[in-house]
């Protein structure tokens, strides 16, 4: 069983779960996604790995309470346990010497960068990695990115914390120092990666975007997450979930991503007064 | 002469009322009727219908058994060739293989032997099992990937002669496309989930959540203890049509489609969490088996009008006959000889619609079908909001792609010595889908008892 062994809070509807997965773990590496399902009657979920220990047989994945299925999941607490979880799917990421790099988290999307940012500094990287949120409280796990960068840049859209406005504010910022970037990894709200890409593509920085679609399988057999990626269609869960962020048709993704919203609204309203009664 | 007896017909549910529901559509012989109908068979010497069964089932004794009313004593001889009988039973396309031959045939109509033997399997199922015993251990470990027809056969007879087998299943559930692809109203999963339970009454354990591939891969699994490795992936890896518009919302390839409802029970939601949408207007293109399990699951769910969209003409339509038929009579309307160019979307990115085009038939391809030609200036549009791409599958790279040394064909099968079933690595195996491409659930299955036989040679010799 999969079982959560340590449970964080670390903002608002947003929490950390480290789960034990000793297979999972011992393959994990940075980039790659789990799916993940609660129930019988459950979706099958998929969450960006954040960390993985292979000692300790454990994968870490934070997620945020947004619709039904997530925000049951944040209520999970230590020693409850998950009926399925598969992994690690999709490709990792290419990591080698770039040369300086940054790393650009938004919201819960600083999760997938933290193993993104270590790898790539491991590799001899000068990595800057920035941490963008709406204010200072939704700035999760500044002290892990701190502890995997050789800088930190913090942006925040209402200024509570490090400078005021957007990723690419942040992005910007390192810019104006003259610095030269080789590469970027800009993973968190799909408009957040597109407005980084739009920003990036007349610069010319390689810019890579982590794509979450809307996934059933996560095997390549299905095509629920079909990415418009250039003239190609490609499978987030077996081509990606990392793709050339300056070719990813972003309006086309965020149309897929909304696809099912009416249904997510009824389970919600359906649950609603279940999860009062329950008290979860 | 018994034969004189007309073929007795199976009692299905109504088509209207059918239409409306995901209970199963046809509902098995009564004990007299199957009696009677086993009544017919004329007990030849020279059996030509065990010929035409992949697995080789003894078809003449099954039948007499059940003709005397023994009906456990018939479940037990389909047993010894065939482990899964109430899913064949169901889904074998008997019409092509064991009933093609049948010698009443030739003036009359075969003896329906798909409909005795799921007789006889279903009357096991409810009255008591003949459980198969396996020989004793031989100390031998078999890991198998993939738990569709080919792995599920392929463990099974592994099992029964001893050996210790292990099926590593990717998704959360064992059954691969009986579970995933084949309809409920088609083939009830509790029954596909009753037949792998006596697998694991014979031994065979079954881990699912296992990606070969990604966890392990078939080189790990042979220096982790193996002394084989079957592998039976499937063709899990949709065809698109490479046209515009066909990654707009609304547009499903048939295996998204199918396995969320058969799968993840949407057809339940939201008692089930994972969704789906049909449209008043549902557009399925292609003409096998997959496309009328589509048109029929989407009618199911609400769909006003469903419309099975085919490059060619009713006779190249690649899907069974009766499965044909049952979509006809269930409502679905067919435009054959049609295909699209384009689909098109609404300013949400909703597809509405598609640009067609008429075709004929030209000179016969490679396949030795007729190629369909599109007629110029043919154009006319089809409103759909909902589009179910059901062209064909072909085999999912996971683990080949991860398998070092595994010869493969241009098109991503694996090849295998075909006596054998030996791919290009002593001690791997493989069949089914993933070796002839998209295929039938029995090809599949003689596929995984033919490696499974010469993996226990193999095996012998080590």
């Amino acid at each position: 069983m999969y079982t959560v062994v340590k449970k964080r809070v670390l903002a608002k509807a947003i929490v950390l779960l480290e789960i034990e997965a000793p297979d999972v773990a011992k393959k994990a590496q940075a980039g790659q996604f789990v799916i993940v399902r609660q129930f019988d009657n459950s979706e099958r979920i998929p969450l960006t790995i954040m960390d993985y220990d292979r000692q300790k047989g454990t994968v870490t994945i934070v997620l945020q309470a947004v619709g039904y299925s997530s925000t049951l999941l944040t209520k999970l607490e230590e020693g409850d346990s998950l009926l399925d979880f598969v992994g690690p799917l999709g490709q990792p990421t290419e990591i080698k010497n770039y040369g300086t790099v940054l790393c650009v988290g938004g919201g819960v999307g600083v999760a997938p960068i933290h193993p993104i940012a270590r790898a790539l500094k491991e590799a001899g990287n000068y990595v800057i990695s920035i941490l963008a949120a709406k204010n200072k409280d939704l700035i999760i796990l500044e002290k892990e990115m701190r502890a995997v960068s050789d800088e930190i840049v913090i942006t925040t859209d209402d200024g509570s914390y490090g400078l005021k406005g957007f990723a690419t504010h942040g992005v910007q910022a390192v810019l104006d120092r003259g610095l030269n970037i080789d590469a970027i990894w800009a993973i968190g709200p799909m408009i957040m990666m597109k407005s980084v890409a739009d920003f990036t593509r007349p610069l010319g920085i390689k810019t890579f975007v982590s794509m979450n679609p809307i996934m059933v399988d996560g095997t390549g057999m299905c095509g629920a997450c079909r990415v418009q990626v250039g003239e190609e269609t490609k499978f987030a869960c077996v081509h990606g979930p990392e793709f050339d962020g300056h070719l990813v048709d972003f309006d086309l993704a965020m149309k897929r991503s909304a696809y099912y919203r009416k249904e997510e609204a009824m389970v919600m309203e359906k649950y609603k007064c279940q999860c009062q009664k329950e008290g979860i | 002469m018994a034969s004189k007896l007309p073929r007795q017909e199976m009692p299905r549910q109504d088509a209207l009322v059918r239409s409306k529901n995901f209970k199963e559509v046809a509902l098995g012989y009564p004990p007299e009727t199957a009696m009677l109908e086993a009544s017919r068979c004329l007990q030849c010497k020279n059996p030509k219908c065990v010929k035409g069964c992949p697995v080789g089932v003894d078809i003449p004794q099954f039948v007499e058994k059940i003709a005397k009313g023994d009906f456990l004593e018939a479940a037990k001889i389909i047993k010894n060739k065939n482990l899964l009988p109430a899913i064949c039973g169901r889904v074998c396309p008997q019409e092509s293989q064991c009933e093609a031959q049948c010698i009443l045939g030739i003036k009359g109509e075969p003896v329906a032997i798909g409909r005795l033997e799921r007789f006889a399997a279903d009357y096991e199922m409810a009255h008591g099992e003949c459980k198969v015993e396996p020989k004793a251990s031989t100390g031998k470990k078999v890991a198998v990937i993939g738990s569709g027809p080919a792995g599920l056969t392929c463990a099974a007879e592994l099992a029964r002669n001893g050996h210790a087998v292990t099926i590593f299943e990717a998704l959360h559930v064992a059954g691969g496309v009986l579970m995933y692809g084949i309809p409920e109203f088609r083939l009830p999963k509790a029954i596909v989930q009753k037949e792998i339970n006596g697998l694991r009454d014979m031994g065979v354990e079954i881990k699912v959540n296992q990606v070969v591939g990604k966890i392990t891969s078939v080189q790990e699994l042979l220096n982790i203890g193996y002394d084989a490795v079957f592998i039976g992936t499937g063709a899990g890896l949709p065809y698109f049509l490479n046209i515009p518009g066909e990654n707009l919302c609304g547009v499903y390839s048939a295996n998204e489609f199918l396995t969320r409802s058969n799968l993840m029970k949407a057809y339940d939601f939201p008692n089930f969490i994972t969704p789906i949408k049909v449209g008043e207007q549902v557009a399925v293109l292609g003409g096998g088996n997959v496309a009328m399990d589509a048109a029929r699951t989407a009618l199911r769910l609400g769909a006003k009008n469903v419309h099975i969209i085919y490059r060619r003409s009713r006779t190249e339509l690649p899907a069974r006959l009766e499965e044909v038929e049952n979509a006809e009579e269930e409502g679905v309307e067919f435009h054959l000889l049609t295909f699209p160019k384009e689909i098109l979307g609404d300013e949400n990115g909703n597809v509405k619609g598609m640009i067609c085009l008429r075709y004929e038939l030209g000179e016969p391809d490679q396949s030795g079908r007729r190629m369909p030609v599109p007629i110029k200036g043919s154009e006319f549009e089809i409103p759909a909001q909902t589009v179910v791409v059901a062209i064909g599958q072909r085999p999912n790279p996971l683990v080949t792609m991860t398998t070092k040394g595994l010869e493969l064909n241009p098109r991503g099968t694996i090849i295998v010595d075909e006596k054998t079933m030996a791919t290009s690595i002593p001690g791997v195996y493989a069949g089914g889908d993933v070796v002839t491409g998209a295929a039938t659930v029995i090809l599949a299955m003689g596929a995984g008892k033919k490696a499974a036989a010469s993996i226990n040679e193999y095996l012998a010799t080590k």
